[in-house]
């Protein structure tokens, strides 16, 4: 199989904070890749850098035969996101956030119009497509930024968290709804999540991550007998041990000093 | 042609932003209006004396820019809400040179701009200003435009730099302030003291205030060209800066 995701000795430094710190991974042509790990781990970090967001200070990732530094716009035609904090604009309607999507990735009118009507009534928000976002729940919001970054199908699709504060239901559609696009239209998933059983029945391979480190990668089952566990949530835990991490609030804490003071 | 779609859709976001918050509406109208009655009454009667002449029609033109300046501003600017509600990431994923994206934005922002421009020039009629009707009318639209575009660009530049809204009191204070005060909006720049005279001749929004009088009521300082010129220049310069700024955005 063909790699789409190269990563070689990928470095982030925030001053003298490594978030990131030498990982190499490849990610195979229509693989879901699960990118496991505790909180300021450094999993957010390593998506900004590539999907263009963030530089990094040393390393090489290469997106669908693109090396992102030297061809950040090329590399943006081959992705789609769904980011971890919201990024909606709360002054439109659903719909409007929508097209303004299906505009910026050039979709054709009629794709656009059928695919909005398709995903808006995946996340149960077709009724409610003329309303504000500024007027919707924290949950509604959430199931409509993972309907926008659906929208087009890229190559390579990153899912930050997605399932993050959704009801059980709307998890299961959406990660039937995603198991197919990947099954049918070969879309790489990447995909970050603390519900762990949640990948353990579809990614194709995993890696975890830890204080900037990758600290194993492999199939479900492999990790699994390396850790000797009967889950994947248990190798997990045998791998990260069980102390409870400050979370991303920290780290964001951290990521602004450095820019204040590299300024 | 997608890049035209995109230029529309980012410029058409701006105006429906604009429509729907009305409290940004009142806001912007109220102030230039508190200035046109509190300065066009207060001083007129020393104006006539010192002989100025009328001074609503010279403080009109001076009021329609300041209108202008701060909401084209504040609509550059408006890129920091964009970052700290997140969506300016989705923006800056998308596949679409940040050219065109800088573009739209800015475009969005200035028709807003001249929008509220236009408003307020109804209401300097309201009030008793009378401007020449003439064929130099038709450049007003043109100084509006340039205007707009350079301090939109302007705006972003500086958002650009920035990471949160504590910093636009900042920016309020000791930019678009000072920059409207020392324009020649308010009073004569023609016997200033050489120093304040120089600021003057360094604002851009002088060649702003200048070309509205100019169109409006013959009254100028820097005549027509030179405003249109430097306008052109400084906006020029405004829009690559603010482009290679907004370029480096990091999320």
């Amino acid at each position: 199989m063909d790699s789409i995701i190269e990563v070689k000795n990928l470095v982030k430094k925030f001053g003298n904070f490594t978030a990131v710190d030498n990982v190499s991974f490849t990610v195979e042509k229509g693989q879901i890749f699960a990118f496991l790990g505790p909180n300021g781990a450094g999993k957010t970090t390593t998506i900004k850098m590539l999907t263009t967001l963030l530089e990094p200070t040393s390393g090489s990732i290469t997106l669908n035969g693109f090396n992102v530094a030297e061809f950040p716009n090329e590399t943006r035609k081959s992705f789609g996101i769904i980011f971890q904090d919201p990024s909606l604009d709360t002054e439109l309607t659903a719909y409007e956030n929508m097209e303004f999507h299906a505009v910026l990735y050039g979709l054709p009118r009629n794709i656009r119009e059928e695919r909005t009507k398709e995903l808006l009534m995946l996340v149960e928000l077709w009724d409610k497509k003329d309303n504000l976002v500024k007027n919707f729940s924290g949950g509604m919001k959430r199931r409509l930024e993972i309907a926008r970054g659906l929208l087009h199908h890229p190559a390579v699709l990153f899912m930050d968290e997605p399932t993050l504060g959704l009801d059980p239901q709307t998890r299961n559609h959406l990660w039937n709804y995603i198991h197919n696009l990947n099954k049918k239209e070969q879309i790489t998933v990447f995909v970050t999540t603390h519900y762990i059983e949640e990948v353990e029945r579809v990614a194709g391979r995993v890696a975890i991550i830890d204080h900037g480190k990758i600290i194993m990668q492999g199939s479900v089952a492999e990790l699994k007998i390396a850790t000797n566990s009967s889950d994947l949530e248990g190798a997990f835990l045998a791998l990260t041990g069980n102390t409870i991490r400050p979370d991303d609030a920290g780290l964001d804490t951290k990521r602004m000093h450095a820019k204040m003071w590299r300024r | 042609m997608n890049y035209l779609n995109i230029i529309f859709i980012l410029w058409l976001r701006q105006l429906k932003r604009y429509s729907r918050s009305r409290a940004r509406l009142v806001s912007s109208i109220a102030q230039p209006l508190l200035f046109l009655v509190a300065f066009g009454f207060g001083f007129g009667p020393i104006f006539a004396k010192a002989g100025g002449g009328d001074y609503i029609a010279f403080l009109a033109p001076g009021i329609i820019t300041m209108s202008m300046l701060f909401t084209s501003m504040f609509g550059g600017i408006e890129i920091i809400w964009d970052k700290q509600f997140g969506f300016l990431k989705e923006t800056l994923v998308a596949p679409v040179p940040r050219v065109v994206i800088m573009l739209g934005r800015s475009l969005g922002g200035a028709t807003v701009a001249m929008l509220q421009g236009f408003i307020i020039f109804l209401i300097t009629l309201l009030v008793g200003f009378r401007p020449e009707l003439s064929s130099q009318l038709i450049f007003a639209p043109l100084v509006m435009f340039l205007m707009c575009m350079l301090f939109t660009a302007l705006g972003t530049a500086i958002a650009s730099r920035l990471d949160d809204m504590q910093a636009f009191p900042l920016v309020m204070n000791f930019l678009i302030m000072p920059m409207f005060f020392l324009s020649g909006a308010l009073f004569p720049v023609d016997q200033l003291p050489k120093a304040l005279a120089l600021v003057v001749k360094l604002n851009p929004v002088s060649y702003g205030v200048d070309g509205m009088r100019v169109t409006l009521v013959h009254l100028g300082h820097f005549g027509l060209t030179l405003d249109l010129i430097m306008l052109t220049a400084v906006g020029t310069l405004c829009v690559a800066v603010g482009t290679l700024l907004f370029n480096r955005i990091e999320a």
